[in-house]
């Protein structure tokens, strides 16, 4: 077991200018927000951009605590944080599925590498208007296209990890005689779960954007929706306070991410 | 001579189809390898060592002629093989004592008595208190005490190691080797070791098959008998037969000496 090693005075120095740094990095950042935002409040007050066009800082503000006093905030994200939640969830599930398919099976993995070769390079939002037409205007759609933003490169992604799961450890399975499905439960999902998250954590940017290209093209509720609303109408204090709330809620969602990592990788 | 043969291997060759052509890697090889046996085999890279461990662990089928393992033929991996592979191969997502019943659990065999078994060997090798442990926690040399538990757990007739100690730093790899033998005289097994290091190949074994070139044909079999005090792989190096074994050996793998 590790016991505690005595600090040296020269090592406490070190670790004191280590913090020291980071401290000023945080800092920095912190000032970078501020400066951006003290700027864009001035240039807009004395004129030096159209505060119409560019908007400024305390209109935003307004704007967010007038949408927060008529309620409708929370219901617009709500409704696109579940269409991103649903399509990335559905995506790593059915994603990771396909590609157990296609472990299983190399002459199935064979027969469609080319077509997953094109889909992966086709832009999935021009099927948008397919979607609509198929599915309805409505969250179902959009879903949909959230999903298959993140679909195929989860099927590339957790595929490729399968396939690099260490020929060693499949033989040694073997050699106690063990079944394909032993060799997928105990070796490969498990030997893959970092890739999986790793596919996770890229799905999760991916979904938010089929989400809000989803909700450009059909919605009538969600950010996207406000977001183009907001444009049409002119009421750029509108767009910029839901592109922020977006921002938030992209990086709160990728915290999550983060932490479930840390949960499900405690071994590491 | 010891007890019976425990491993017949007979008129074994092997031949690999790819598109490129096919490879002949292993020809005629017959070798009987008695109950409690070491045996070591050397033998130039790419000479099928690997593939005649896998023909006799059951994971690759001989293109012509057959293994006998206690009279049965082998034809797939059974528990009667103990196979260790390339470096330990543990699990890292698995503590020490899940990977240890890794075999068992595959084989469907874990239950009380199984366990209990695999746990006295963790505590006569000294790995008991690190049964809750990551292998990554542990030092290369108790992973590799670790990964000859989780094989001896299915409580195999004969243990196959293929390079096994490859992956460790020499020191390190000289400790092992020492371990490893220890635990496989204590607990009664036989073993073919695969290696391209000829002192260990001497240090460890009764017996020690020097290979050709590929495709692989049985070119010489030295039976070792060393005097030294410690029976053990470190203690043989310095007995006075090591160095003619050595040198004997050296000058057939040598491949300008054809
Ligand atoms: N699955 C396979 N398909 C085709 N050829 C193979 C296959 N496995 C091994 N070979 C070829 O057969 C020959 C013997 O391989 P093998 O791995 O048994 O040799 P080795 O003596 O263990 O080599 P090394 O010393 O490098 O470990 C090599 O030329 C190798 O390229
Ligand atoms: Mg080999």
């Amino acid at each position: 077991m590790p016991n505690k090693p005595t600090i040296s005075q020269e090592h406490l120095a070190y670790l004191h200018g280590k913090k020291l740094y980071r401290k000023r990095v945080v800092a920095a950042q912190i000032l970078l927000l501020i400066g951006f935002i003290a700027f864009w409040e001035v240039a807009a007050a004395l004129r030096w951009i159209d505060p119409f066009i560019a908007s400024q800082p305390t209109r935003i503000v307004k704007t967010l605590i007038s949408l927060h006093r008529e309620g409708t905030l929370y219901h617009h994200i709500g409704v696109t944080v579940l269409e991103t939640v649903a399509g990335f969830t559905l995506g790593t599930i059915m994603g990771t599925v396909i590609a157990i398919a296609l472990w299983w099976s190399d002459f199935l993995a064979e027969v469609l590498d080319p077509y997953l070769v094109v889909i992966n390079s086709l832009p999935k939002v021009a099927l948008g208007p397919i979607l609509i037409v198929w599915l309805g205007q409505g969250m179902r759609a959009i879903v949909t296209m959230a999903l298959f933003v993140s679909l195929i490169v989860t099927i590339i992604g957790v595929y490729t990890g399968f396939s690099q799961v260490d020929e060693n450890k499949i033989k040694l399975l073997k050699s106690f005689g063990a079944s394909k499905m032993q060799i997928l439960q105990k070796v490969i999902l498990p030997a893959s779960v970092p890739t999986i998250i790793s596919a996770l954590k890229i799905n999760v940017g991916l979904s938010w954007v089929g989400a809000i290209v989803g909700e450009f093209l059909v919605s009538r509720a969600g950010l996207g929706y406000l977001i183009v609303y907001g444009g049409q109408v002119f009421r750029l204090d509108l767009v910029m306070a839901s592109v922020i709330i977006l921002c938030i809620a992209a990086a709160l969602m990728y915290q999550l991410v983060i932490i479930f990592e840390k949960i499900v990788l405690k071994w590491q | 001579m010891r007890a019976e043969t425990l491993v017949r291997i007979e008129n074994v060759s092997k031949t690999y189809h790819s598109p490129e052509g096919e490879i002949s890697a292993l020809q005629d090889i017959s070798l009987n390898i008695a109950e409690g046996e070491f045996v070591s085999i050397v033998g130039p890279s790419g000479c099928g060592k690997s593939t005649l461990l896998n023909i006799i662990a059951g994971l690759v089928e001989p293109s012509a002629g057959a293994v006998y393992i206690k009279g049965q033929e082998v034809t797939g991996p059974t528990s009667l093989v103990g196979y260790m592979p390339q470096s330990d191969q543990l699990f890292e997502w698995r503590t020490i004592w899940r990977n240890v019943l890794l075999g068992l659990e595959v084989l469907n065999k874990v239950n009380s008595d199984t366990k209990l078994q695999a746990e006295k060997m963790l505590r006569t090798y000294g790995l008991y208190e690190f049964r809750k442990a990551y292998p990554s926690q542990l030092s290369g040399g108790m992973r590799q005490r670790a990964a000859l538990i989780r094989t001896l757990a299915i409580n195999p007739e004969i243990l196959l190691l293929d390079e096994a100690f490859s992956a460790l730093d020499y020191q390190t790899r000289l400790v092992v080797a020492d371990e490893v033998k220890q635990i496989i005289t204590r607990e009664n097994k036989t073993a073919v070791l695969v290696t391209h290091d000829i002192s260990e190949a001497i240090s460890m074994a009764d017996r020690v098959v020097v290979l050709t070139k590929r495709p692989g044909k049985i070119k010489n079999i030295h039976q070792v008998v060393l005097t030294c005090e410690s029976h053990t792989p470190i203690g043989c190096r310095e007995a006075v037969e090591f160095r003619d074994y050595f040198n004997k050996i050296w000058k057939e793998l040598d491949v300008h000496a054809e």
